[in-house]
């Protein structure tokens, strides 16, 4: 079992690992304590003071509130989408590439899909714009609930204490 | 009927030492399993615990056997497919048919012929025809849970002493097997009766020799004889060296040591998956979906029965559950319905090909076996393109489904990864291999021919989390990513190389990019009567891109005929200017320049074709697909290794789109060096921001809209389609679908409305329900 520092996992996060250690992380077996190191880094790199639980994005996670603990997602600028239970793109911004012409501003006509097949809908925080997730299905589809963390078993697993209002 | 007569006299009950029937024991096996959640019942790894080195010197002599035969034996192969790609394994099982070990290479074959040893057992095989030393048996059946025709597996009882102790499979991806379309994974033919040989755990050799009717019937019934031939010797030989291999290691270590060993190591496989499983995701539930586009309407598909010509979509929705005592759920619930082409999987094929991903993520072990699959509930509802109903199912490119539903499981499982923070575990999805370049004729050594390139086991793979994706490096249904050779294939096939490069433009956008995939410009040369067809994506893309990041391209379609290339008069003789290996940008049509004025020229995005004649000189581009991107493109760094600069100055991107999608602002110098202005490049970047919040709505304002287009069937023929098939098959999917957008209880889209021919839509018969058959299941349906 390796072991690695939390600067390590902060070059990991900032994709400047060197190599050897990245080749190390893929091939030796993993690191039950990369994840509080993970939660440290990205605390670090949020303005807000609620308490970073889980990694949704890279500008997306799962935090408890700092002023009543519930559990909510939140963008990095702070854009609150609510109870972590529910899909966060359901309170996000929508730019749907239907048309070929929009499909153009993407891929050159011949490499990108034909919009009576298959569309992309641009998934983007209301407050700072970042693109948060892009889905490509077919036109009618419902709105994608990726992931639904089991939280309490999370930690029962990680052998931490939970929040409480998971 | 009765298929408990021997006319040999064999009796049941005389194989094993135990003196079960190899049914009544595998039947044992199964119900110990399942009373206990632990394989064979066997809650402590006795022998492992007491005996560790000696458990593992088995362990390592059967693996070091088998990952040593396959390198051996793939040198007697002269198929490109097998010598160049790898495209073969060698897998030992126990006496019940499940896996022990099996060696590197095209592992999807641990639970294929691990089937087609359970089908031999559960329908009596040990009578009739029987099971003796020396025995072959040959197996490509689909229906006994082959992926597709061209997978040929040898399977040979080891016995011991007079017992069966084990079995050892080879499976060889030969080039051909008599389709009605030529080519290891063709279409043209919409049922298994066009499918090409299709042979059932058949006996094709005794006293280790195979039998001269197999040898006649088989060769006479494939285009490429001296290949088939050659492949065949290549399992035997293999099967034959793992056979005295495991001989020789049952004499060192004891009857006893084996048949607990035989045993143990897949309850020890099951638990590795679980603890893999816990130590690196997060219990819950994931939702993934993939699609392919199956576009033949088109007049360049010719089938031969009137109700396939229909314009359809391939549904794959799979809810993965991570559960509290890290075992898992794969449910397949909502996909569409099967088709009339040849993409269709049957089970096996898809809970066993699933192990040729996770062994490049989630357990990358030499010690995979069958306990990874006891440790998966898989969910494939019957009727749909998982689990055909009807007997009459092609399924000669059942890859083509099949990795793209596998592909999005890996984005899927990249959340869990992602949100630990093993980053380097994160893959965004993966290309569906396409295209598959196959055609067939009279070759340039004037031989019956057949092609199947398998360039494509080198696609461009999906970014990570940290890293950008790999370019024409990897695919994900074959470990041993490689292209192969450039002289061989010209070897293989009456097909010049005019280029191959790098495919500007084909990997997903993101914070790190899609690896790119490649392109191949070929010149059909020195055949006689030849045909070629594409086989990929190009209307729809099967993968997604992960937390931002773009889906990779889609395909299209480049052929040219009359090209004015060849002859006296001809642009090669003259020293004019040819196409050569580049197709930049597509939309410009560069090639087209390079062409004789009377060339016909098919350049779309119709990407599945069937047989269309080349003559020589005529053009084939065989394009293959670039991997998703990860992260807001708008993160993606300005300069350095993995940027926009690096991206602009290696030709992975397309100029006008780095604008478009990056805002990259830059100088390109005399030389056409790039230089990225970083400061105007961040201010363009913080004007995109503001331009996607000005152009982009609430979703559930979106949402309004789209629902009204439900309302009014706003949609095209093939989106209609698999609504109502996945519907027609489903009613969790249908209610979740209504839920969703609010449509009344009553709502539904069926397909008796849509106008189409839906031949197998309302009666089928299912292979269960022939004579004196007992198929294996081995999933919930």
């Amino acid at each position: 079992m390796s072991t690695y520092t939390k600067k390590q996992v902060h070059d990991l996060v900032e994709g400047t690992l060197d190599w050897d250690s990245v080749h190390k992380m893929l091939s030796m077996p993993k690191d039950q304590e990369r994840y509080a190191l993970y939660m440290e880094v990205l605390q670090d790199a949020v303005s807000y003071d609620d308490k970073v639980l889980l990694a949704v994005g890279p500008h997306l996670n799962i935090v408890e509130s700092a002023t009543d603990g519930e559990i909510i997602v939140k963008c990095d600028c702070g854009h609150d989408f609510g109870d972590y239970r529910n899909n966060w793109k359901l309170g996000a911004n929508i730019y749907v590439r239907d048309t070929a012409e929009k499909m153009d501003e993407v891929y050159p006509r011949l490499m990108s899909p034909d919009t009576t097949w298959q569309v992309y809908r641009e998934y983007s925080c209301p407050s700072c714009g970042t693109m948060l997730d892009i889905e490509a299905p077919t036109p009618w589809y419902p709105v994608m609930h990726d992931f639904k963390p089991d939280l309490k078993t999370f930690f029962e697993w990680m052998e931490m204490p939970a929040p409480a209002k998971i | 009927m009765t298929s408990l007569h021997s006319p040999f006299g064999e009796k049941l009950g005389k194989l094993l030492r135990n003196g079960l029937s190899l049914d009544e024991n595998r039947n044992g096996i199964l119900a110990r399993s399942a009373e206990t959640g632990h394989y064979n019942g066997i809650k402590t790894l006795e022998f492992k615990e007491r005996d560790p080195i000696g458990y593992e010197r088995i362990f390592s002599k059967v693996r070091a056997g088998l990952v040593n035969s396959r390198e051996v034996a793939k040198k007697i192969a002269a198929s490109p497919i097998v010598e160049q790609e790898g495209e073969l394994c060698f897998t030992l099982y126990n006496v019940a048919g499940d896996c022990v070990a099996t060696s590197t290479g095209i592992i999807i074959h641990v639970g294929t012929m691990g089937a087609a040893i359970k089908y031999m057992i559960q329908n009596n095989w040990e009578i009739n025809p029987g099971i003796n030393d020396g025995d072959m048996f040959t197996n490509n059946d689909c229906q006994t849970g082959n992926v597709h025709p061209c997978d040929i597996a040898t399977i040979v009882p080891i016995f011991f002493e007079g017992y069966l102790q084990a079995w050892v499979g080879g499976v060889t991806h030969v080039i051909d097997t008599g389709a009605v379309g030529p080519g290891s994974m063709s279409n043209g033919q919409i049922q298994r009766f066009g499918d090409g040989l299709q042979i059932t755990c058949r006996k094709t050799g005794v006293n280790d020799t195979p039998l001269r009717d197999w040898l006649h019937e088989s060769q006479r019934n494939v285009r490429t004889v001296k290949y088939w031939i050659l492949d065949e010797k290549t399992r035997i030989a293999g099967t034959h060296m793992i056979r005295e291999m495991v001989q020789e290691t049952i004499a060192e270590e004891g009857v006893e040591a084996w048949e607990q060993f035989a045993l143990e190591v897949i309850e020890d496989g099951r638990r590795g998956l679980v603890s893999r499983i816990k130590a690196m995701t997060i219990p819950g539930t994931i939702k993934t979906v993939a699609f392919v586009d199956v576009p033949y309407t088109h007049p360049d598909v010719n089938v031969p029965s009137p109700f396939a010509k229909i314009d359809t979509i391939m549904h794959a929705p799979c809810e993965i559950t991570i559960k509290p005592d890290a075992t898992w759920r794969l449910d397949f619930e909502g996909c569409s319905r099967w088709g009339w082409h040849t993409y269709n999987a049957n089970p096996t094929a898809f809970t066993s090909g699933i192990w040729v991903m996770m062994t490049q993520s989630l357990v990358p072990t030499e010690r995979i076996n069958d306990g990874a699959r006891y440790a998966t509930q898989f969910r494939l509802p019957k009727g749909t393109w998982t689990n055909p109903d009807d007997r009459r199912t092609a399924h000669a490119d059942a890859w083509h489904f099949l990795v793209s539903s596998w592909s999005s499981l890996w984005r899927g499982l990249s959340r869990a990864y992602f949100g630990r923070g093993y980053l380097e575990e994160v893959n965004s999805g993966n290309s569906n291999p396409c295209n598959w370049l196959q055609g067939g004729g009279i070759n340039q050594d004037g031989d019956i021919h057949a092609v199947n390139s398998f360039e494509t086991a080198a696609c461009g793979t999906g970014a990570c989390a940290m890293k950008d994706g790999l370019n024409n490096a990897a695919a994900i249904w074959n470990p041993e990513g490689d292209m192969g050779d450039i002289e061989i294939w010209e070897l293989a096939e009456p097909l010049l190389y005019l280029g191959r490069t790098q495919k500007t433009n084909s990997g997903g956008y993101g914070k790190y990019r899609g690896g790119l995939g490649f392109e191949t410009l070929r010149m059909v040369w020195g055949s006689c009567d030849w045909t070629m067809f594409f086989m990929g994506n190009g209307y729809m893309n099967s993968d997604w891109g992960l937390m931002g990041g773009y889906p990779s391209a889609t395909g299209y379609r480049f052929e040219a005929h009359n090209t004015g290339l060849l002859g006296e008069d001809g642009r090669i003789a003259q020293g004019k200017t040819i196409p050569l290996g580049e197709d930049l940008n597509p939309d410009d049509r560069e090639w087209e320049k390079h062409l004789g004025p009377d060339a016909v020229v098919k350049r779309d995005k119709q990407c599945i074709t069937t047989e269309a004649i080349f003559e020589n000189g005529d053009l084939y581009l065989n394009y293959l697909r670039g991997g998703p991107g990860f992260g807001d493109p708008l993160d993606r760094l300005h300069t350095g290794r993995q940027s926009i600069e690096e991206d602009l100055n290696e030709n992975y991107v397309l100029p006008e789109f780095a604008k478009k999608i990056y805002g990259v602002v830059y100088t390109q110098d005399a030389e056409g060096v790039y230089t990225v202005d970083s400061a105007k490049t961040s201010a363009r970047q913080a004007e995109m921001k503001e331009e996607r919040k000005a152009r982009s709505v609430p979703v559930t304002e979106w949402m309004e809209t789209e629902r009204a287009k439900i309302l009014d069937l706003d949609a095209s023929p093939q989106v209609k389609q698999m609504f109502a098939s996945s519907f027609a098959l489903s009613e969790p999917f249908l209610n979740e679908f209504k839920t969703f957008w609010d449509l009344a209880p009553d709502w539904n889209l069926l397909e008796s409305s849509l106008g189409i021919p839906m031949f197998g839509s309302t009666k089928t018969m299912d292979i269960s329900e022939m004579p004196d058959c007992k198929p294996v299941i081995m999933t919930e349906e």
